[in-house]
């Protein structure tokens, strides 16, 4: 049946190729995506260019690209001068690989306990664990902060990294549930067969939902690393502060200083930005892997 | 680490058992800390990390400073989150009146009743950071600040310009600068509102409302926002619009002070504050002028507002450290320092100084001519619900919007006063 | 081999379940579950004379319902907040679909890059986009008059930022340039699934490429949309750091910008020389809740339910 179905259809297609009409619709959805395309990157490059320029040519050409006359990179000099981004990058880096690890870890063992056991309570756990998903962690935080208080850990990454644990933890557990459920069972009940314990059968199914595991540390990522609010409440201080809030408190410092305030926004979207390129492929694979159904 | 704590309190405790002069003059070496200052002025960070950090470390040169800010409208946001989590540095410099006396009484700030050097500074010094009572103050006075005009006298001058004297001829002066068409008149947005409130209505208001008499009629229930002076100075502030840039609706607080450094407007409402700011970015001179009365008026009233002190975390753990630095800050040498460093900040002390600034000496200069006063919400004012700074700044950016009339602003600020507060119902 | 009596016979207590599910539940419960219960209690205690913490019952929801100082204020965060959803709802999401569908098509070249580049603003951070379009949108640079000047529009500028009537509609489109590249990606990987033979058996039915979009693939990619709007829901409820970073916390101009999660923050935190008042803060947080709560139960037994059906 398909393979008589398939036959006309090749031929459809590369006929549609060639009409006038196609060619037409063709242009127009590359015109579309251009538009779109350079309505994404106008900002930015922008922003790139200008900051390489003095604080006359800024607003004078703002469109030019830099020319030997208008050099000037007194902003960047301010930046690495008045902002330790250095140090941002490092705790950036600390927090939000501390809480994927958690994330990951502490999620897929819940998400294997749930999809693996059947335990009374099994469905009601679920549903615990999974109203997180919907309900913004923000909502709690004048709690968190005093709990953080409580527990003596104002102003340490540690708070970041478990209060970024938890708001993640919902989500990771629901899409590690599903997969672990598509895990055959056969597989596990042979170890079981052979002797293999509990803890040992979790370690070998965890390689198998890799890709979940890569979707789950893409959604988690983002967000951890861009987020301005608890860095902001839990942990402002200037040896704790991530590169979002460093950011923000360097432009809000160097606010009338446009040469500056291009630098740093430079700075802080550049890494970004190649980081993201590099590992795109690996990125859009996890959104579009149809782990959300 | 407890206990390495604990031998520094004890230390810190023996070593101020020494009479002081041994200890400040040759034994601050040996003393330990670090300490880190809040503060609002984020266009002082480096006037602090180069030059006032130092100076202190010259004496002290174990105990590290670090200056931590925010933007003005972020402070008091992040103070309080930090100081309710236990985790806002040793130093914070306080607002004055209302704000950081609430601080005291919550306990956030440590009392200065016996620091050492606080006679420096006069009962009128103190008066922000002092309770009702006047029992306990708070918080070491550092500066006053001068609301007035800062103009850029190049553009005055090509335009064939003088100084406005009056109301009227500040109106006539930002009409020729509309007309000739070089420079926008005044360098003011409304979107961050504050500016809208402090350097327009507060910076001319005492003028209409007589300075310290409508201030305390105010307080007491004598004089109303929806009449008299202060709803003059509502009507005054209102006929600044045609005056403002393009797109002033959407121009922020430091936007208007490129417009001013770049040379794009002529007038910059604003204060002594800006004086260090613009100093470093002008290629043009600037002059300054107090805010010009009515025709009519006797005599002219400048806001000369006592604006910013700093007090010591009561939850420190450098106290010790925390009260030299700020035994520092009530000497002569801070005094000096810190009105040349940031000209436009005049000292509250009773330090005999002198000023290298001839803007910031025109600033001073008025004292001479004018009666002082503070802003109106300042004292008491801002105690209650609505609160009567917030609402200033809404109706001012409205008013300056032409989505608010005068009488309607004025109307809007009296009710919310009537409110809450007895003297005024 | 007897599996299930195999099972049954050393089967004492799971401990092992316990110790697969203990990190998680306690973590979670720790910062999220009780954070969440705690400011829910919070909301219902209000300070005394003595700046201690009594309980008050209903009193502070009844306040910010009824209070002629707050409700005004929460009525206003609300409706923007509406505003701000339905802008999203009508702009960013029809876009990120038409740009999943022109990008899930087989004929169009270096689809891969097209969507690297779109996808670009949603990895920054608001801040940073916060502040790009600030200055972007400044009067003081002057950029969006010459971009308008380039289509001979040019008289139409505005202080975008500045006017009650445009500043929310502009923060809102900010809000959709950064994060269109979400719905996209949820569209593009739900219409690339579809399998090719039902598309093509339409095809050779006859039906026009618009026809098979929407005959087909829209009714396929259904549950997709309610997942997207569900979320684009639960993300602009409690949204706050663009709007933070832009127009600050007073959300100017004249509140026009202020949305739940801006009243909520100042309320809290206090401004200016307004002290923070964080029983009243909790109380804001707890109508965000309930709010939210609203949305995703409508959704979870409205239109899934339906979805389920039409899957059945």
């Amino acid at each position: 049946m398909i393979e008589a179905k398939r036959l006309p259809t090749t031929r459809t297609r590369a006929s549609r190729i060639f009409q006038p009409g196609h060619i037409l619709q063709l242009l127009g959805a590359h015109a579309i995506l251009l538009a779109y395309t350079a309505l994404a990157l106008f900002p930015v490059f922008l922003v790139v260019i200008n900051s390489v320029k003095g604080r006359r040519a800024i607003f004078a050409s703002p469109y030019a690209l830099p020319t030997p006359e208008t050099w000037d990179l007194v902003g960047y000099d301010t930046v690495l001068l008045r902002a330790d981004f250095e140090r941002y990058f490092v705790n950036s880096t600390i927090v939000t690989l501390g809480a994927l690890l958690l994330i990951l870890l502490a999620g897929s063992m819940a998400a294997y306990a749930l999809a693996e056991y059947k335990f009374p309570g099994n469905a009601v756990m679920g549903l615990y664990l999974a109203l997180g998903i919907m309900i913004p962690i923000r909502l709690g935080t004048i709690s968190i902060l005093r709990l953080v208080v409580r527990l003596g850990l104002p102003d340490t990454l540690l708070a970041l990294i478990l209060v970024f644990a938890a708001s993640g933890l919902p989500l990771a557990i629901f899409i590690l549930t599903q997969f672990m459920k598509q895990v055959p069972r056969d597989l596990k009940d042979a170890a079981r067969v052979d002797g293999a314990s509990e803890y040992r059968i979790y370690l070998m199914i965890l390689p198998l939902v890799r890709p979940a595991l890569g979707t789950v540390a893409v959604f988690n990522m983002i967000p951890i690393w861009n987020d301005l609010w608890f860095p902001l409440i839990l942990a402002p201080g200037e040896s704790t502060k991530t590169v979002t809030l460093g950011a923000q408190t360097f432009l809000g410092q160097f606010v009338n200083d446009w040469n500056a305030v291009l630098a740093s926004l430079t700075l802080a979207m550049v890494p970004m930005i190649i980081l993201y390129i590099i590992f795109s492929r690996q990125l859009i694979r996890g959104l579009t892997s149809g782990a959300i159904k | 680490m407890k206990r390495l704590l604990a031998l520094l309190v004890v230390t810190a405790m023996v070593l101020a058992l020494v009479p002081a002069s041994i200890t400040r003059a040759q034994d601050g070496s040996d003393i330990e800390g670090s300490l880190v200052i809040e503060s609002w002025r984020n266009d002082d960070k480096t006037i602090w990390e180069d030059v006032l950090i130092p100076a202190f470390q010259q004496h002290y040169p174990n105990i590290d400073v670090a200056f931590s800010s925010y933007l003005p409208q972020d402070y008091n946001a992040a103070l309080n989150a930090k100081l309710e989590g236990g985790t806002a540095g040793d130093l914070i410099t306080c607002r004055p009146f209302d704000l950081s006396l609430a601080l005291f009484q919550q306990g956030y700030l440590a009392s200065l009743n016996d620091l050492p050097g606080m006679e420096n500074f006069s009962d009128v010094a103190k008066s922000a950071w002092v309770t009702d009572d006047g029992s306990d103050v708070f918080c070491v006075p550092m500066a006053s600040v001068i609301h007035g005009f800062i103009y850029n006298q190049t553009a005055f001058e090509e335009l064939g310009l003088e100084e406005p004297v009056t109301e009227e001829a500040f109106l006539e002066l930002l009409q020729a600068i509309r007309d000739d068409g070089t420079y926008e008149p005044l360098a003011m947005g409304t979107v961050d509102q504050w500016e809208a409130a402090t350097m327009g209505y507060q910076n001319i208001g005492p003028n209409y409302w007589k300075g310290e008499e409508g201030r305390l009629g105010l307080i007491d229930g004598s004089a109303k926002y929806n009449e008299g002076g202060f709803l003059e100075a509502f009507e005054a502030l209102g006929r600044w619009q045609p005056f403002l840039p393009n797109g002033y609706q959407a121009l922020t607080y430091p936007d208007s002070q490129n417009l001013f450094a770049l040379g794009m407007a002529a007038i910059f409402p604003s204060g002594s504050w800006e004086i260090s700011v613009f100093s470093p970015l002008v290629d043009f001179e600037m002059g300054a002028f107090p805010p010009p009365p009515p025709a009519d008026a006797e005599t002219c009233y400048i806001s000369d507002h006592t604006d910013i002190a700093m007090g010591i975390n009561a939850a420190t753990e450098n106290m010790e450290a925390a009260r030299l630095f700020m035994e520092w800050m009530t000497t002569q040498e801070f005094a000096e320092l810190y009105s040349n460093a940031l000209p436009g900040f005049f000292s509250l002390s009773n330090h005999e100084i002198t000023l290298d600034d001839p803007l910031a000496q025109e600033f001073l200069s008025w004292r001479g001519q004018c009666e002082s006063t503070i802003r109106s919400s300042y004292q008491i004012l801002s105690r209650g619900e609505p609160n009567n700074e917030s609402q200033l700044w809404e109706v001012t950016a409205r008013l300056l919007n032409g989505e608010l009339s005068a009488q309607e602003a004025a109307d809007i600020v009296q009710e919310g006063l009537e409110n809450w507060y007895e003297p005024q119902q | 081999m007897n599996l299930a009596a195999k099972r049954s016979n050393r089967k004492p207590f799971p401990v092992h379940i316990l110790v697969f599910l203990a990190p998680a539940v306690i973590i979670y419960t720790a910062f999220m579950i009780y954070p969440l219960i705690d400011s829910l209690r919070l909301s219902l205690y209000a300070p005394n004379e003595n700046r201690e913490e009594v309980f008050v019952g209903l009193d502070n929801y009844q306040r910010l319902l009824t209070d002629d100082l707050w409700q005004p204020r929460l009525e206003g965060a609300i409706v923007n907040n509406i505003k701000f959803f339905a802008i999203h709802m009508l702009v960013q999401n029809p876009i990120g679909l038409l740009l999943a569908a022109l990008l899930s098509s087989q004929f169009i070249r270096g689809r891969s890059v097209y969507r690297t580049l779109i996808f670009t603003p949603t990895v920054l951070s608001v801040v940073l986009v916060g502040f790009i379009w600030r200055l972007i949108l400044s009067p003081l640079w002057g950029i969006s008059s010459d971009v308008l000047a380039v289509f001979g529009l040019e008289q139409y500028d505005k202080p975008w930022l500045g006017l009650e009537e445009t500043a929310l509609t502009t923060l809102s489109l900010i809000s959709v340039w950064q994060y269109v590249g979400i719905p996209m990606m949820l569209f593009l990987a739900a219409l690339i699934s579809i399998p090719d033979e039902l598309i093509e058996a339409a095809r050779v039915d006859g039906a026009t490429a618009w026809g098979v979009f929407w005959r087909i693939k829209f009714r396929l990619i259904l549950p997709t949309v309610g997942i997207v709007g569900v979320l684009t829901f639960v993300g602009n409820f409690n949204a706050f750091d663009l709007i933070y970073t832009i127009q600050k916390a007073t959300a100017g101009p004249n509140y026009s910008t202020d949305i739940l999660g801006t009243f909520f923050y100042r309320t809290f935190f206090g401004i200016q020389l307004q002290p923070g008042n964080p029983t009243m803060g909790a109380t804001i947080a707890g109508v965000m809740f309930l709010i939210i709560l609203t949305g995703v139960l409508l959704y979870m037994f409205g239109w899934q339910r339906r979805m389920l059906q039409i899957e059945l």
